[in-house]
């Protein structure tokens, strides 16, 4: 069924079950994304992609709010992009955004400051490095869900992370923070593909980033094993 | 945050999935692996092979210098040289350094010229004394459409010979032929994406997680978001069938009974499609008088699966609306490998679920380009297209692309890959060039086919490391591997996808194709003749002139695949390609039944060897090694392990991790046990990956009658329990959660 309602001053049309982000980049409205990703579920964690809707009391995230016969939808309004900006202000004072080059567009875009919360805990912790394939960096991870979601059944239905502990000391995390290789994981790498923020990142890549050469690179693990004569 | 010089877009080397691979470069260096989230076969999903597995080719143990022994540089005759009273050659991994005491055995390394023309000297002086049935060569299903197609084409017209064949032999023969008998055609007959538009599907003799990844995350998701029912029949508990709606687990090589037990329900009970049976198919009556005897309780004797559960399974795959079967080597490669193929097939035809969208006869091919490579000719019984070789009308087709007199092409059926080696004796074969295959691993009775290497006259390998094969070479010519080439390959469902080369080619290393042609330039001018075009510019000449003949590729151009893959059949250059085959008609015209029998596998379990072996590969690794263990996958799976059955190891006294001797009447290695209720009783899993304690020297060489697969899937062994020091490498062991 097709509905007709307003964004932005502008009348458009959509199908029933289409989210307000659906409707939005169809009609070449630019809303901005940071957790929501084509192949995962949506689940509107970072809210970055809020809108103004007529007659609710708060902002909508748009990525799972379906669009509504009749609704009156502000992709930009004032209240919008104050929110818009204090999230990604709140972000730029936890967490370390150096390998989120969309993210940082996105702070100069809303003007937003990285001095904002000069006071505000940051979110660190040690990089892991405990398998071949990939190492995972948590002070760079915004908790956006996706690598949980396409371990899980988005994708692999592996199931070998999800998130750990509450509030501000939640973090996404191997199962009693094993591992990787002791755990379920496949090391499909499922999740380095879908972080937002470099959080995952190929091992190869991290190494060649701590100034390692790709001859060096090439000789690790590589020590040879006897041969059955 | 590394910025890449480039990103190029690729094909996975690894299965026959056929995944996009984004190659990001750096200073020529393969840093991350990236997949497109709407790329047509994987989604944006890849598995550790794809996206971590690439190292290998900056391994330092790669082979970038062309190499020769040193008996060849000094003009020496290998007869002058002998390796012992038994052996004409040795196996050689190292270079040698030791300048003082030079072997005429040594690897020395060379410059391409020499190398080449060493190659083409032994090979035409070989065929001009022995003639065609010396000549013998392995291709690659690892390699390019076109690497392979130049290599059969230098054979066939050069040599006329038909002695060319692969590892499809060693994978999916069965099935080709059961398909090839029953509808004209090998393929699979749908997309593997179509596994969501499936109400019921069956999974058999493949363990597809570890296997075929990405098509396994299709099936769980039919599964989990369309409501799909799988039923997986394997004698191994794999992780597919956590999310199954039933698993039968068979005894290994039980196959035939199961399945026309099946059949044989879905008569009995009424469940045929009529109409198919009738408008689609012949030699109905026959087969039907053949199934008498397949009833459920006959298979659950021979096969232990519940005879209810029999029933259970043909119903529910005969009332589907939309049904498939996906299967892998468990169903081919036995001694009856073709039999068992072929009782698949009735159970499509019986019930029509075949010719449709969601539905079909799916092997899943092994290796990234088997299908590419037999489509290429790459096999003793056809040209590219599947065309006989011992048709006529066939030879004058190539006889005019080639340029080769009328009558030039031998009509002779040539040797499969097993027949190959064994030829190997004064009077058989003589010189064998291997294409990046490493039989030494792949065949089945390592000991024997190690006796059948040491006593060929000349052997070529053209490789990226020396593997055990490559080891018992005198020439040795460094190619490139899939980063460092163009072409195509073509993946399990007939999806032609563009290879391309990521950065220049590593030291003197050079792309397969361009080797072949030069070597063939070479011996044609020392045959005196000047028939075939050699002179390719490009990759994409060798694929237009093999589509100028084979129908199936006559429509495809690099031009055409440059963002997306086709799929074949494309006839002709407006065609979009045939995501599903056999909608109005088969191949062969109806789809013929054939009696079945039961036949057992050769070699049965007795009191000496109680155990039933069966082998198969594992997520981390692939095949004979020569990659996955020259790269950190290595490291995440670093030993060999026998699976046992926990009832099993108790009677014999082995716990989880013990060293164990496992046995057969050929050979005999040494490996940790994993005690798992993943394999059942009386049948243990060894995977066949790692040379120190190769699964092949374990398994039984006979061969199914006309498909020539060996039984890799089941032979008799022992188990004794072995001490810590008997291991190959005692200081190396498996740690690993999800083990």
């Amino acid at each position: 069924m097709t509905i007709t309602f307003m964004m932005d001053g502008k009348e458009v049309t959509a199908q029933d079950g289409q989210t307000l982000l659906d409707v939005a980049r169809e009609n070449g409205i630019n809303i901005p994304t940071i957790c929501f990703h084509e192949a995962t579920t949506a689940n509107a964690l970072c809210r970055i992609c809020v809108v103004e809707v007529e007659g609710m009391r708060v902002l909508q995230p748009s990525c799972v709010v379906k669009a509504g016969a009749n609704m009156k939808v502000q992709t930009r309004s004032e209240k919008v992009l104050r929110a818009r900006k204090t999230i990604l202000e709140m972000l730029a004072s936890t967490m370390d955004l150096s390998d989120a080059p969309d993210i940082l567009t996105m702070m100069d875009e809303y003007g937003a400051s990285h001095e904002r919360f000069p006071d505000a805990e940051r979110r660190e912790s040690e990089v892991k490095d405990d398998n071949p394939m990939y190492v995972r960096d948590y002070s760079k991870c915004l908790l956006c869900w996706r690598c949980v979601q396409v371990c899980a059944d988005d994708a692999q239905y592996t199931f070998a992370i999800n998130f750990e502990g509450r509030g501000f000391e939640t973090q996404i995390a191997t199962f009693f923070d094993k591992p990787i290789p002791e755990t379920t994981c496949v090391m499909c790498g499922q999740c380095v593909g879908v972080c937002p923020t470099g959080a995952l990142k190929p091992k190869r890549e991290f190494l060649l980033e701590q100034g390692m050469s790709p001859n060096e690179i090439s000789v690790l693990n590589t020590g040879r094993k006897k041969r059955k004569s | 945050m590394i910025k890449p010089d480039r990103v190029v877009t690729s094909t996975c080397p690894y299965c026959g999935v056929g995944c996009t691979l984004q190659l990001h470069v750096k200073d020529d260096f393969i840093f991350k692996v990236t997949t497109p989230f709407d790329s047509p076969v994987n989604h944006g999903n890849l598995c550790v092979k794809g996206r971590f597995g690439y190292d290998f080719i900056y391994h330092p143990k790669r082979i970038t210098t062309p190499m020769v022994r040193r008996y060849l540089l000094e003009g020496k005759s290998i007869f002058d040289v002998r390796h012992s009273d038994s052996a004409l050659r040795p196996q050689t991994f190292e270079l040698s350094n030791n300048e003082l005491s030079p072997s005429p055995w040594d690897w020395v390394e060379t410059d391409w010229d020499t190398a080449l023309n060493i190659v083409a000297d032994n090979l035409t002086r070989i065929y001009k004394r022995d003639g065609s049935d010396a000549m013998a060569v392995y291709c690659c299903a690892k390699a390019t459409n076109e690497d392979n197609y130049v290599l059969q084409k230098m054979y066939r017209a050069l040599f006329r010979t038909n002695n060319v064949d692969h590892c499809t032999r060693l994978c999916h023969a069965g099935s080709v032929v059961a398909l090839q008998q029953a509808v004209g055609s090998s393929a699979m007959s749908n997309t593997a994406s179509q596994v969501v538009m499936n109400d019921v599907f069956i999974v058999t003799g493949s363990n597809t997680s570890e296997n075929h990844p990405i098509i396994a995350l299709q099936m769980k998701e039919a599964v989990q978001k369309h409501g799909a029912k799988m039923i997986v029949v394997d004698p191994r508990r794999i992780d597919l069938v956590d999310m199954a709606e039933m698993w039968l687990p068979l005894k290994p090589g039980t196959n035939v009974p199961v399945f026309s037990a099946m059949a044989n329900v879905i008569v009995k009970e009424d469940l045929v499609n009529w109409d198919f049976v009738k408008n689609r198919t012949e030699n109905f009556d026959e087969f039907l008088e053949s199934l008498e005897k397949f009833t459920p309780e006959y298979a659950e004797e021979i096969s232990g699966v519940p005879a209810e559960d029999i029933r259970k399974a043909a119903r529910m795959y005969a009332t589907a609306k939309n049904a498939a079967i996906y299967w892998g080597m468990g169903i081919s490669q036995l001694s009856h490998g073709t039999a068992s193929a072929m009782a698949l097939i009735h159970l499509a035809f019986l019930t029509g679920h075949v010719g449709r969208d969601g539905t079909g006869l799916n092997p899943l091919r092994g290796q990234n380009n088997v299908q590419g490579a037999s489509d290429m000719g790459s096999m003793p019984f056809h040209y590219p297209g599947y065309m006989r070789v011992d048709n006529p009308d066939n030879r004058s087709k190539w006889e005019k692309a080639w340029n080769i007199e009328e009558g030039g092409l031998s009509l002779k059926l040539g040797l499969t890959t097993t027949e190959i080696l064994g030829n190997a004796h004064e009077g058989g074969v003589r010189a064998l060039y291997i294409m990046g295959e490493n039989p030494m691993m792949s065949e089945p009775n390592l000991n024997l086919t190690r006796h059948h290497m040491e006593q060929l006259e000349f052997i070529v390998a053209q490789d990226i490391f020396i593997n055990e094969s490559a080891a018992f070479a005198d020439v040795f010519l460094p190619a490139t591997p899939f980063a460092e080439k163009d072409g195509t390959f073509s993946n399990t469902d007939r999806r032609v996808q563009r290879v391309r080369a990521a950065h220049s080619p590593r030291g003197m290393s050079r792309p397969d194709w361009q080797i072949v042609c030069d070597i063939a330039l070479r011996i044609e001018s020392r045959l005196g003749v000047d028939t075939s075009h050699w002179a390719y510019s490009n990759p994409e000449e060798i694929l237009r002139e093999m589509g100028s003949v084979n129908p199936d590729y006559a429509g495809i151009t690099y031009d055409r695949i440059d963002k997306e893959g086709l799929i074949y059949p494309v006839p002709h250059m407006e065609h979009p390609g045939t995501p599903t085959l056999f909608k109005e008609s088969f191949p062969r015209g109806r789809g013929k039944f054939h009696a079945l029998d039961y036949v057992p596998v050769r070699e049965q379990v007795d009191d000496e060897y109680p155990f039933i072996l069966t082998t198969g590969r594992l997520l981390e690794h692939w095949h004979g090694g020569s990659m996955t263990r020259n790269s950190a996958l290595n490291e995440i799976y670093p030993e060999a392990r026998v699976e046992i059955h926990p009832a099993d190891a108790e009677i014999h006294g082995i716990r989880n991790g013990d060293p164990v001797k496992v046995q057969s009447r050929r050979g005999e290695v040494i490996v940790r046990a994993t005690v798992t209720e993943k394999t059942t009783v009386g049948v243990i899993f060894l995977p066949w990956h790692f040379h120190e304690a190769a699964a092949n020297l374990l398994t039984n060489d006979a061969l199914d009658p006309q498909a020539k697969i060996p039984e890799f899937k089941a032979c008799a062994v022992q188990v004794f329990p072995a001490r810590e020091s008997d291991l190959p490498n005692a200081e190396i062991v498996l740690n690993r959660g999800r083990y």
